[in-house]
């Protein structure tokens, strides 16, 4: 193995910051949820890439977790976004700003 | 028997209290009735404990009864206290049995008034108060009936508070008096702070131990309360108006008991004046210049009333002069005696008010009413001739210790002021007399004497004014005197100047220079005393207006206290302090204002939110690593 | 030197599909793009030595959830293209400069931690000895057996909670219901 570990990290970088810039910029709600997957995948890069360093298998295991509760999150998030859409007959986040001050 | 004492005051309190709690249930003069009823038991009360105290040796005259420990802090220990001894004794005589009196003649005279039942319910807490001042063995209980008695004169000269007047008269009472009470309040601070005590047992008899100036101050500060409850100058200026309030009133109040106080408290504390070297001489200038002053004033009177209040507090001048004579018991058989009289004349002009159509109190619209309500004119006569000091009757004899103190001592300058005050008195109160009840009757209407309620009242006070003088026949032997010998001391012996008898005839002499020259120019008919009027208009209107004392108070006091009060009113707080309320309102309200724009309700404004901050968090830790 | 070429074969993929996805102005699209990351990423996990991360990626992610994703979205019947104008003013600049920033930053924390061409790695095979799977879940079951059966209730929980919110509201429906017999009696 002769790639660098920093290399895992900076695309585990490059991949977190656009799921973020896509978090910040998108108005569809389903597109703004694929971007934090993104998001949550890049961090599981990342804990991978400090499995492989460390040289021990916790990293991994973490990773693990992590897709078990992205799993769950995507159920919940999901039937989040159904339910709005039915309420308001639209996926676009903006439109929910009861919150509004 | 002297567990009796606390009910003298308890009973009025109850009297006051039922009254007050189910006023307008007493039908006619019930209310009336029970009032003077609960005075009369509290003077049946006195009397007992009185007899007592006679009953036993000289030396054994004084007994404590202590109901419960009232304060306890620290060291400082105030119990509910009362103190029996022949000083408190004869006040608690006096202020019930002309309290009871007065109480008997108001139930005719307040007849048909709205506030029947309040009345006589404030009247009893009066008496209340009095009594437990002159009771009090202690000065914070003292204190308690002081400002009690103050307040209850607050409430009895504003009683008729639908007139503008008598509510004006009855704030200007209460907040002079009040000057004299918060120096009277500072004197017990200050007295604790030298005694650790307020009992008259722990401070009294070590007072002589006190340094010179330490008892000065201390005594000033006693004789500054005296001075504004007892209407002294320079705070006189609220009795004369207080006789705004009900005629009986006046005399209770305004008359026989509380403006005697002062002179209580002096007379009481003497120890404490004597520890100073000039307080009592003080004392003495003060009362005597107030006597002169409202001699002068009382002669320029044309209402009645304030006729008679001017003469009370020239009077109270003549106590206080006796007082820091070192005449204590010519001082208090002063106070007595002037109880009786001064209630009679008060009440004589409260009959005459009633006969005379709209409450006429002018006298220059009276005169020759002696026919038409002989009996309060004999009554008044009595009160006259005892207040001018003519024998047998007791103002000549108390007026006479007092006066003939001065020579005594040997200070012959003050003697010669005080008989040119007595001189005044008779001049005054002469002129009183022949205005309202002799000469050609200039009044309207048709006056007839009063009820047969208020005639008892009148007769019995013109007998105690009449035979009072038996107490104190002589300033050394007299009854009075030796009575009272264990609290104020023996009675001086004559140091210089002619002997007591001379005196006696001395003081006669002036009563009736005063008693002819009013003859001469008002009844005599040989001056038409309506023309000197007007010919001494001016000085006329200087006496009358009281040398222009209150209006000198009004100009330098009031009105830059009222500016001063407006400038806070309407500039310090509307502007100020509301201004800054409100302006910190309109900040917080435009600043949150401001701050709602950043509530988008937009998530992903939010959101930026999170991320800037991520991104500062991570670059602090990157840059500091 | 095979995982050299393949690192750099499948890093621009990997980048490339995830700007595309975040870009994409149709659902489908941005899905179809996520499952190309999610492949990549699996390759990323089989060069770091992650067998089992690599099978459970594919099937778990590009597999189950992306076709969730598709199913919602073929729900909803959003798969048309929607404009991207942006409505909240200075939004997309804050965006970009954001994440410029967090780029830039993590970057130095690289450079800060490891060095950012270090070449020397541990040895990884003494690790997976008995395979990956085999080594993952005795590290799994030893270490971490108690939060593995924890997440058993997260996802009867994540169940639950899915369930209530996706059905129609019945009880509005009874409400209006009973209103209407009510009406008729």
């Amino acid at each position: 193995m002769r790639t660098p570990i920093s290399y895992f990290l900076l695309v585990s970088a490059l991949l977190f910051t656009i799921g973020t810039v896509g978090v910040l910029v998108r108005r569809n709600a389903l597109i703004i949820f694929m971007s934090i997957e993104l998001q949550l995948n890049a961090v599981n890069l990342a804990l991978v890439a400090f499995s492989r360093q460390n040289g021990n298998l916790t990293g991994q295991v973490l990773a693990f977790f992590s897709m078990v509760v992205a799993a769950a999150e995507v159920v919940v998030g999901l039937a989040i976004i159904v339910s709005l859409y039915r309420k308001r007959r639209s996926a676009d986040v903006d439109d929910a700003s009861l919150l509004k001050g | 028997m002297n567990i009796l004492a606390p009910f003298i005051p308890a009973i009025p309190l109850a009297g006051a209290a039922v009254l007050l709690l189910t006023g307008p249930r007493w039908r006619d003069r019930s209310a009336g009735w029970l009032a003077s009823a609960a005075v009369a038991v509290a003077f049946g009360l006195a009397v007992t404990v009185f007899g007592t105290l006679v009953s036993r040796p000289v030396t054994l005259r004084l007994s404590h009864v202590s109901l419960f420990e009232w304060i306890g802090v620290g060291s400082f220990r105030v119990d509910i206290a009362f103190r029996v001894d022949p000083l408190s004794t004869v006040m608690a005589l006096t202020v019930t049995g002309v309290g009871a009196m007065i109480h008997l003649y108001a139930v005719d005279y307040m007849r048909g008034d709205p506030r029947y039942a309040r009345f006589f319910a404030y009247m009893n807490l009066f008496v209340f108060f009095m009594l437990v001042l002159v009771l009090a063995d202690n000065y914070l209980l003292l204190y308690v009936g002081w400002e009690g008695v103050g307040l209850c004169s607050y409430l009895l000269i504003g009683f008729w508070f639908e007139r503008k007047t008598a509510a004006d008269a009855a704030k200007k009472a209460f907040v002079t008096t009040r000057i004299g009470d918060s120096a009277l309040l500072i004197g017990l601070i200050f007295m604790w702070s030298r005694f650790g005590s307020l009992d008259f047992d722990r401070v009294l008899p070590h007072a002589h131990a006190l340094a010179n100036g330490t008892a000065t101050v201390m005594a000033m500060l006693l004789f500054a309360g005296a001075v504004g409850k007892s209407a002294q100058l320079p705070l006189h200026v609220w009795l004369p108006d207080a006789m705004e309030g009900p005629t009986p009133v006046s005399a209770l109040i305004h008359a026989a008991t509380m403006v005697t106080a002062g002179v209580y408290l002096v007379v009481r504390s003497h120890q404490i004046f004597e520890a100073s070297g000039v307080a009592l001489t003080i004392v003495a200038v003060v009362g005597l210049v107030t006597a002169i002053y409202a001699g002068l004033s009382a002669i320029g009177q044309d209402d009645i009333k304030r006729m008679l209040a001017y003469s009370t507090i020239s009077q109270l001048g003549f106590m206080f002069f006796g007082a820091g004579m070192g005449a204590y018991s010519a001082a208090i058989f002063l106070l007595v005696a002037h109880a009786f009289f001064k209630a009679v004349l008060f009440l004589g002009a409260g009959s005459v008010m009633h006969a005379l159509p709209d409450e006429e109190t002018d006298m220059t619209r009276m005169g020759g009413l002696r026919r038409a309500m002989p009996l309060t004119a004999v009554t008044w006569v009595v009160g006259w001739l005892a207040m001018a000091g003519i024998p047998p009757l007791s103002g000549f004899f108390a007026k006479d210790q007092v006066v003939a103190a001065a020579s005594q001592a040997g200070r012959i300058g003050l003697w010669y002021a005080a008989l040119f005050g007595a001189l005044l008195t008779a001049l005054y109160e002469t002129r009183g007399t022949f205005l309202t009840f002799f000469g050609e009757p200039r009044h309207r209407g048709h006056p007839h004497d009063p009820p047969s309620l208020m005639r008892t009242a009148l007769v019995s006070l013109a007998v105690g004014a009449a035979l009072a003088g038996v107490l104190g026949l002589s300033a050394t032997s007299g009854l009075l005197p030796k009575f009272l010998t264990p609290v104020v001391g023996p009675t001086k012996e004559a140091v210089a100047g002619p002997s007591e008898l001379v005196l006696s005839i001395i003081s006669v002499a002036v009563a009736l220079v005063g008693i002819l020259t009013a003859w001469l120019v008002y009844l005599s008919g040989r001056i038409d005393w309506m023309a000197l009027r007007v010919r001494f208009a001016s000085a006329k209107r200087t006496f009358q207006r009281g040398f222009y004392v209150n209006d000198f108070y009004s100009g330098a006091i009031v009105g830059p206290a009222k500016l001063a009060a407006a400038f806070v009113a309407y500039v310090v707080d509307r502007r100020v302090v509301d201004g800054t309320l409100t302006g910190i309102g309109r900040l917080v309200s435009s600043s949150a204002g401001a701050a709602r724009r950043a509530q988008t309700g937009l998530v992903r404004t939010y959101a930026v939110g999170i991320l800037l901050g991520a991104t500062a968090v991570l670059g602090y830790l990157v840059v500091r690593s | 030197m095979a995982d050299w070429y393949a690192f750099w074969l499948i890093a621009p993929i990997s980048i490339l599909s995830a700007g595309a996805m975040v870009l994409a102005r149709n659902a489908v699209h941005a899905a179809l793009l996520l499952i190309v990351n999610f492949f990549t990423l699996a390759v990323f996990f089989l060069i770091l030595g992650s067998s089992f991360l690599f099978v459970v990626q594919i099937i778990v992610y590009a597999g189950a959830i992306m076709v969730l994703f598709l199913f919602v979205i073929m729900l909803l019947g959003v798969d048309r293209p929607v404009p991207l104008t942006e409505r909240i003013r200075g939004q997309r600049w804050i965006a970009t400069v954001l994440g410029l920033a967090l780029v830039l930053e993590i970057g130095l924390a690289v450079r800060l931690g490891l060095g950012l061409s270090t070449g020397k790695v541990p040895d990884f095979s003494r690790v997976n000895a008995g395979g990956n799977v085999r080594a993952l879940a005795r590290v799994l079951f030893n270490s971490y057996f108690f939060p593995f059966e924890v997440t058993s209730i997260l996802l009867t929980v994540a169940a639950i909670g899915a369930m209530l919110h996706g059905r129609r509201n019945i009880a509005e429906e009874e409400t209006v219901d009973t209103a209407v017999g009510e009406t008729a009696t």
